[in-house]
């Protein structure tokens, strides 16, 4: 209701305005005085005044109201109810909106709640009506105070340019505000973990087995929360991925960008780029059910034992996962490594292996190292294939060929189904995703220095 | 259309003969014939878009690396054909070295710049060797004393005319019998500029150099003779004096006196 009746006349009144403000920038103008700014800018100056504070006030009021309409009915209620403890006080303010609204009612609502649901209806509205009013008084009313200032001397574009710098602040902090939020929000969490099992236990603890008793004499009520296998066993799947990953990528890349023909480079980049495009839990169903047993039983072949839930399965996977990161990016900064450089050296007698290993890569350096390192955090970061692939028994080993569990995986087991948000084995996902975090801002902080340092040198 | 002025040099280096540039369906270059002699420099005009610089990376094979390019006829260094296919073309570009418009210094140190050409070739055996040929290779190119205390500083912090410098020296390096320039001034300022014409001045001595140049004022201040270019032909070829003074062909004359181009 509020779209129709507040939005769509608001952005037409909108256009409107920009509209008047133009035109009367250019009737003021015609009489040969030259204009300050072009006349769209005193069009837009006009339309945001008019748009701007309408919008504000609208979205103020929308985050009050609740707020507000709660406490009224709260002072009408009869005090049988107003002196009742909050959560339950909260179940009949539910009672009363859903009567409101028509929605089922939790046992037969007596007339005090009626008269309440009533009352809230009527407020509703009205504050509806309310809105709707103020809204677009305050919209003419920028729109009649702003064009008033429209003069030839005014400077439109400034005040336009000043919003805008505002909106790309907004933007920016929106973003920064959001991961602060996050780092928070697990920060908090993971210190709640942190009062049940000490931090020592959990960073230097050999042993992942995160279980709680619900009982004391219940069997396995002793939990074990020790990072350690957990976070080997992230690293050696990463090491697996990125052990396939940055060769084949990097060489698919020197191929496509320096070797291959037009007609080459024009079928298989795109083709390379499908890899990327391919959904990980369809990666993890091709780990699971091709990659894995094949390994298994290539090992038995061979002599080897052989977990059918293996870290190399899952590795190999994710490296081919990653292929189209590093390549796509290495090829792009190898073609952006100017031609007159390539030039240079084979104008030296240089052959071409010996200009891209000696020019071009230490050239496109930083690149590539950009590009290595996005396929870490990826590899890091990954859940759908090593749930699938790697087993969820926490082994401490850098075997290959066993099972093996992530961070990521165990975030998940821990944190779906029905758990409840205060036993230690549900807060430790959030020391584990904290651990991640930080590890990974750790790899993005190195690879930065060593990029600059590098680049300090050679530019 | 026939070369006005005389093609041949007296003791010449190079000898190119009929020689013709097709990119795609483009006929860049149209039926050249120019012999390129010892310890001259032969400066090439002409207005932009006329041939000189495609022809110039027709004498180190350069044109190679640029897809749909075809040259057909003969050209020839000290007798030998450098289209053959059995020819490396390694082995001609060390003898041809070449110097570029925008100068292009690796993203290296002043020292690595200058060593690797050498490196690759293997041309010392020891790291005094491979030093004395850094030395004397800057020195040549008359840029050792103003380097000489930071060859370990990257090449691409130098000026741009002393990294052009640093290129001829790189050029220099490994021993080329001619070096081509293709318009090696167009990005300095004047003095880095008249640097640059000084050292070609000196380089003559053991070298023969062929440059490309938008500037007739510096075609006339370097070379000994002097080829005019138009649309891929060749018009005239003949002493630089001689050229400048008294052209033989209206083209040639139409251009030297600012007519057009």
């Amino acid at each position: 209701m509020t779209i129709g009746v507040l939005w769509i006349p608001l952005v037409l009144l909108a256009a409107t305005s920009y509209l008047l403000g133009r035109k009367r920038a250019v009737q003021a103008a015609s009489t040969g005085v030259r204009l300050h700014s072009r006349p769209t800018y005193y069009g837009t100056y006009v339309a945001l005044w008019c748009l701007l504070p309408a919008v504000g006030v609208a979205a103020l009021w929308i985050a009050l109201e609740p707020w507000v309409l709660t406490h009224l009915i709260v002072r009408d209620l009869p005090d049988s109810y107003r002196h009742l403890p909050p959560d339950r006080l909260g179940l009949v303010l539910n009672d009363v909106k859903n009567l409101a609204t028509g929605a089922m009612v939790s046992g037969e609502p007596d007339a005090a709640l009626r008269a309440a649901a009533d009352h809230y209806r009527s407020l509703r509205s009205l504050g509806a009506s309310a809105m709707v009013v103020a809204c677009f008084s305050l919209a003419l009313l920028g729109l009649f105070w702003s064009i008033r200032r429209v003069r030839a001397d005014f400077r439109a574009r400034n005040q336009v340019e000043r919003v805008i710098r505002g909106f790309l602040i907004l933007s920016a902090t929106l973003a920064v505000f959001t991961t602060v939020g996050i780092v928070l929000s697990v920060l908090f969490e993971a210190l709640r973990f942190f009062r049940a099992v000490p931090p020592w236990e959990f960073f230097f603890g050999l042993q992942w087995s995160p279980q709680m008793a619900i009982r004391a004499d219940q069997v396995g009520s002793s939990g074990a929360f020790g990072m350690i296998p957990v976070f080997t066993g992230t690293m050696l799947i990463s090491a697996i991925a990125m052990g396939l990953a940055v060769p084949v990528g990097l060489f698919s890349a020197i191929y496509l960008s320096e070797y291959a023909s037009r007609a080459v480079r024009a079928v298989v980049k795109p083709l390379l780029e499908i890899l990327a495009g391919v959904p990980t839990v369809v990666y993890g169903f091709f780990a699971a059910l091709t990659v894995g047993p094949t390994i298994r039983h290539m090992g038995e072949w061979l002599g080897l034992e052989v977990a059918s839930e293996s870290a190399l399965a899952a590795g190999l996977v994710m490296g081919i996962m990653i292929i189209p990161f590093i390549s796509s990016l290495s090829d792009d900064v190898i073609n952006a490594v100017p031609q007159d450089l390539r030039d240079g050296s084979l104008a030296l007698g240089a052959t071409r292996s010996e200009t891209i290993r000696q020019v071009v890569l230490p050239a496109a350096l930083p690149g590539i190292m950009g590009g290595v390192l996005l396929g870490v955090s990826r590899a890091i970061g990954e859940t759908m294939i090593v749930v699938m692939a790697a087993g969820l028994s926490a082994n401490l080993t850098m075997n290959p060929l066993q099972a093996v569990t992530t961070v990521t995986v165990q975030i998940v087991t821990l944190l779906v189904g029905d758990q409840e948000f205060d036993s230690p084995k549900t807060l430790a996902a959030f020391a584990l995703g904290l651990v991640l975090f930080l590890v990974t801002l750790v790899l993005n902080v190195i690879s930065l220095a060593v990029v600059r340092r590098y680049r300090e040198q050679y530019e | 259309m026939t070369t006005v002025g005389e093609i041949r040099a007296a003791n010449p280096r190079m000898t190119c003969r009929q020689v013709n540039v097709y990119y795609g369906d483009k006929h860049a270059i149209k039926n050249v014939s120019i012999d390129i002699g010892r310890n001259e420099v032969l400066a090439m005009i002409g207005p932009s878009g006329c041939g000189k610089s495609t022809f110039l990376r027709c004498l180190n094979r350069m044109n190679d690396t640029i897809e749909g390019c075809r040259v057909t006829g003969t050209i020839t260094l000290d007798g030998q054909d450098i289209y053959d296919p059995d020819l490396d073309v390694v082995l001609l570009r060390a003898q041809v070295g070449m110097v570029f418009q925008k100068p292009n210094p690796f993203p290296k140190s002043i020292y690595d710049n200058i060593a690797y050409g050498p490196k690759i070739h293997g041309l010392a055996r020891t790291r005094s060797e491979l030093d004395q040929i850094v030395e004397t290779s800057l020195q040549k190119a008359g840029l050792w004393d103003e380097v000489k205390d930071r060859l370990k500083h990257p090449g691409t912090g130098l000026s741009g005319g002393q990294q052009q410098r640093l290129c001829i020296a790189r050029a220099i390096a490994v021993s080329p019998e001619v070096i081509l320039m293709d318009e090696p001034c167009s990005a300095l300022d004047p003095i880095a500029t008249a640097r640059i014409e000084d050292l070609i001045h000196e380089l003559r001595e053991q070298y023969t150099i062929v440059i490309v140049t938008h500037s007739m004022q510096q075609a006339a201040r370097v070379s000994q003779r002097t080829a005019f270019f138009h649309m891929g032909d060749l018009i005239e070829v003949g002493p630089t004096d001689r050229i400048f003074t008294r052209p033989r062909h209206s083209l040639t004359e139409d251009y030297i006196t600012g007519r057009f181009g």
